[in-house]
């Protein structure tokens, strides 16, 4: 999956909750995103791309923005080869 | 808290539903020692994996949170299906089924079961706290504990005083709470308290505004986040509950209230009879997918 594959289906699943959230901005920052839209992202990320994140991937600054994430799930997908 | 004459553990949950499963959670994570109870095998094996789960990214989920050892979390909590375990609790918060005849009977065996001086938090959403006491031997120990969704994350619980409860339990509820870092907001007895009293009508009003066709299920709630600054509309929290849930509490409250603005709409009763029960059917009034997501635009697609 090519890194804007990656990002266009974080974007979609952040846009109901933040709809003007832009690549780079701070998704616990703007209004809309609580936690329970946290555990779904997490939750989304791990079974939408089918990886397995571990202990140390869990951590804020991967989850930050969209452009963390969609980093995040590059690395995760490279690691599985 | 320093005082350990105060410090209130074990705590027994009973109940492994969504609110039972939030509150062991929070508890273990605040140090406590938890009893969960179910009836239910497969309830407390989804427990323990749900609990395990949300542990593993609790520190995520909620601002300012530290990361927590998981192992010694989960070792905190003893899942049984056996009550014999409550004998030593200190306090016991219950979060069985909304249904009069599975709470009378629970009660029952948790007042022959536990110390006479246990105090029982009941978490319901429209039950009257007095009619629950009396089926106990111990009416001034018992009162509501209105926990909110997902318990963990949320920092304030709505107590409530039964006719008949005393200060000594208010108190101690609220040292309770006050160890897992939640305020109290403390209200008198009344079906369905403060919080339910109003949340259901708005939802109900929104469920009827979507069935006359005045607004779509996402223009209800846009407006309700960004003009009132809501995390959730009326219509994703009734997805959130469960429309069954929020389908009998409207029964409950027009039945105990005896007044007819409770009447569910006519939409709501149709979708539950449909099994379009919110998130945990995967369709309320929006569509859930992958990992419980939602997305409305894609109903259809899949």
């Amino acid at each position: 999956m090519t890194s804007e594959a990656i990002k266009a289906r974080l974007r979609e699943l952040c846009s109901r909750r933040a709809p003007d959230l832009a690549d780079e901005d701070d998704i616990f920052e703007v209004g809309g995103v609580n936690s329970l839209f946290a555990i779904e992202l997490l939750t989304f990320v791990e079974e939408g791309f089918r990886i397995r994140l571990e202990d140390e991937d869990l951590d804020r600054k991967f989850f930050r923005s969209i452009n963390a994430m969609a980093a995040l799930v590059e690395r995760k997908l490279d690691a599985q080869g | 808290m320093s005082d350990t004459t105060l410090r209130v553990d074990p705590v027994g949950v009973v109940g492994a539903g969504v609110i039972g499963r939030g509150v062991a959670q929070d508890l273990a994570q605040t140090g406590h020692r938890v009893l969960l109870i179910d009836i239910s095998d497969e309830s407390l094996a989804a427990a323990r994996e749900e609990i395990e789960r949300n542990v593993r990214v609790h520190h995520l989920v909620k601002r300012g949170a530290e990361r927590q050892d998981v192992a010694q979390v989960m070792r905190r909590i003893r899942f049984s299906r056996e009550y014999d375990p409550l004998s030593g609790a200190r306090f016991v918060i219950e979060n069985v089924t909304e249904d009069w005849n599975i709470k009378e009977s629970v009660y029952r065996d948790l007042d022959d079961i536990c110390s006479p001086e246990c105090p029982f938090g009941a978490n319901t959403s429209a039950i009257p706290i007095h009619r629950i006491a009396e089926v106990t031997r111990r009416a001034p120990r018992v009162l509501g504990m209105h926990f909110m969704n997902p318990v963990p994350v949320k920092p304030v619980v709505e107590v409530v005083r039964g006719s008949d409860t005393c200060d000594d339990t208010i108190e101690l509820a609220e040292a309770l709470l006050s160890q897992m870092g939640k305020e109290s907001i403390i209200v008198n007895d009344s079906p369905g308290f403060v919080s339910n009293r109003v949340l259901m009508l708005t939802i109900n009003e929104s469920v009827t505004l979507l069935h006359e066709g005045v607004a779509q299920a996402e223009a209800i709630d846009a407006i309700f986040k960004r003009c009132f600054a809501h995390d959730l509309g009326p219509l994703e929290t009734a997805d959130l509950i469960g429309l069954d849930t929020v389908l009998q509490t409207l029964r409950v409250l027009r039945d105990a209230l005896h007044d007819d603005k409770f009447r569910p709409c006519p939409l709501l009763e149709s979708m539950v009879d449909a099994d379009l029960l919110g998130r945990k059917s995967g369709q309320g009034f929006y569509r859930y997918g992958e990992g419980g997501l939602h997305d409305a635009r894609q109903t259809g697609s899949r």
